[in-house]
């Protein structure tokens, strides 16, 4: 490999809580390593934390060309200003082409700060990529997931890209075998004090063990318009779900939000009944086994993830369908 | 305290869309536009403060001609001034560049808090404001729940919504910016009083040389994205879509999740 490529660098920063590794930890290691290959540049992941070396050799066993510890009392908690000062002068010395971190609340959080702190460019929620006849162009949704938008990225430095939730596969990130090496750390410094952490909903209905999830979004309507969903989940014997809009609206009680910022479910059968399908509500439920959903626009983006999809009026469709279940129990 | 709030307006994303004819956005044309949800939440947080602490409320949006309909709405639920940055220059910016044009305009004047909703439903980058919060050099804090003023509003009490059903409380130092999640409260609906008072209160308009920003650093010359295209995704990839009327489609849904997917 020339010299010229060999120069090329990703960096993957890793997200953890509680001693373990976030989920997308993994998801944003294979992310960086395909945008390596892709690229020609080697891969090379960081983790910041307290007391972290544990962690730091979890990650070595992956195929990385070394890991970067920023192992700091100031970063035990997370904090914008601790994550943002441990890694800006470390960003600005190695100059990495991109940096990929998973889209979590925490990246989310800040990330931009960085992207301004070091005058990169940002590129959030990257579903995938491609190094085709436009270059390497990057896929993220766009319009609460109704379009998906293609970029190309353009002008010189540093580009911050977070990996959306599922879009690259943890097991496929390739194993291996890393050195470890601590960063050089300025002035790290904690901006927010942390009073505590809650539960958002206490003694909340636990829809984790649920067979069969009847779950409704905004197209429902309204509270006064809850009865045929209340019905059909009352027939197959299933809890009652929702999309946020619903919580918000107060619909429904916050126990019963499915989605990012609510439960995640894996239901036998999930029915999703007036949901666009917004990523934020997909990742909560995508590890259903059959889901079905009845939604009046056809470019719903629910469909996507569905088995079995009814285009049409739920308040038409749902009653129907009730009526066949209750023929059937009835038969059976 | 003194408050701006920035808003956006979005597609409304109920509507149908359809595809520009460059194939880079949805055609804008007959297109209802609505004030980005998350931020009709940071507008009503601002309201709520300002009426704790006595303070004023600017409201200021980035956008075309159409943004003014966006702006009266929130003068007629009760900000007491609006500021509308109206340049082509300032159009297709990204989160980085779009941050630059609200930090010139914020510069001018002193705020207490700059509120805004944590992400638009429409580009999603969830990220222009707490790249204005470094720009302003002003702590932050994304996806609150909850804001609650301490020492008479040198600090703030945030409540943080982090995954999986948690909430994280931090406090911190104003001036801030607060990225307000959808749920915070319960945004008010304008009174007719409001409406009326909307029409005499005072609207602003920015260009980009009444800030002294070189064009070349705000919309999507100071960009580092692009966009090459937009598409609708792949409809019903892997779904069955069951055809017919109401009663048909039930009773065929009904029998392949018996028969096909033995969930029934």
């Amino acid at each position: 490999m020339s010299e010229d490529l060999m120069s090329k660098k990703i960096w993957i920063v890793t997200q953890h809580r509680d001693g373990k590794l976030h989920r997308m930890s993994r998801e944003a290691i294979a992310a960086g390593q395909q945008l390596a290959q892709a690229l020609g540049a080697s891969a090379e992941a960081v983790i910041l934390g307290s007391g972290i070396d544990g962690l730091a050799a979890e990650i070595a066993g992956y195929d990385l060309a070394a890991v970067h510890t920023a192992d700091h009392a100031a970063l035990a908690d997370y904090t914008p200003g601790g994550y943002v000062s441990a890694l800006a002068p470390a960003l600005a010395a190695a100059r990495p082409d991109f940096v990929v971190f998973p889209h979590t609340y925490q990246s989310v959080d800040y990330v931009p700060l960085l992207a301004q702190r070091v005058d990169a460019g940002l590129l959030p929620e990257v579903t995938s990529f491609e190094n085709g006849d436009d270059g390497l162009v990057f896929t993220r949704p766009v319009l609460a997931g109704k379009m998906v938008s293609r970029v190309r990225v353009r002008g010189e430095g540093t580009v911050l890209l977070s990996v959306q939730s599922g879009a690259f596969s943890a097991d496929s990130a390739a194993t291996g075998s890393a050195p470890v090496a601590a960063l050089g750390l300025g002035e790290v410094t904690a901006d927010r004090e942390i009073l505590g952490v809650e539960e958002v909903a206490e003694d909340q209905v636990d829809l984790s063990k649920a067979d069969v999830i009847v779950a409704v979004g905004r197209g429902i309507g309204g509270a006064d318009k809850m009865a045929p969903a209340r019905e059909l989940a009352e027939l197959l014997g299933a809890e009652i779900g929702a999309s946020r809009p619903v919580i918000d609206s107060d619909w429904l009680p916050r126990d019963r939000q499915i989605g990012s910022s609510g439960q995640t479910v894996a239901p036998k059968l999930y029915i999703a009944i007036g949901i666009s399908g917004a990523i934020q509500h997909l990742v909560g439920m995508k590890g259903s086994s059959v889901v079905v959903a009845i939604n009046k626009d056809p470019k719903a983006p629910i469909f996507n993830v569905s088995d079995y999809g009814i285009v049409g009026d739920l308040h038409e469709v749902l009653p129907e369908l009730n009526a066949k279940i209750r023929e059937l129990k009835q038969a059976g | 305290m003194r408050i701006a709030v920035c808003i956006k307006q979005v597609p409304d994303t109920e509507a149908r869309l359809r595809l520009r004819k460059d194939g880079r956005w949805v055609d804008e044309e007959d297109l209802p536009f609505v004030i980005n949800e998350s931020d009709e939440y940071a507008l009503e947080e601002a309201l709520t403060l300002a009426e704790k602490t006595g303070g004023e409320v600017v409201v200021l949006s980035l956008g075309p001609a159409r943004v003014k309909e966006a702006l009266r709405k929130a003068l007629a639920l009760g900000a007491q001034r609006a500021v509308h940055l109206q340049d082509e220059a300032f159009e297709g910016g990204d989160a980085p560049a779009t941050a630059r044009a609200l930090h010139a305009a914020l510069s001018r004047e002193s705020f207490d808090l700059v509120l805004t909703g944590s992400q638009s439903d429409d580009n999603g980058y969830g990220a222009t404001a707490s790249v204005l919060a470094g720009l302003l050099g002003w702590p932050h804090a994304w996806l609150v729940m909850g804001v609650e003023l301490e020492e008479g509003g040198a600090s703030l009490k945030v409540v943080r919504e982090m995954e999986s059903g948690m909430n994280e409380i931090v406090r911190i130092a104003t001036p801030a910016v607060i990225e307000v999640q959808a749920g915070i409260n319960h945004p008010r609906y304008a009174s007719l009083k409001g409406i009326m008072q909307a029409k005499r209160k005072p609207q602003e308009v920015l260009t980009a040389a009444d800030l002294g920003l070189d064009p070349a650093v705000v919309g999507a010359a100071g960009s580092r994205l692009e966009v090459v295209s937009v598409a609708f995704p792949s409809t019903g990839a892997g779904a069955q879509m069951i055809e017919g009327d109401a009663a048909t489609a039930a009773r065929v849904l009904v029998e392949k999740l018996r028969n096909e997917a033995r969930v029934l």
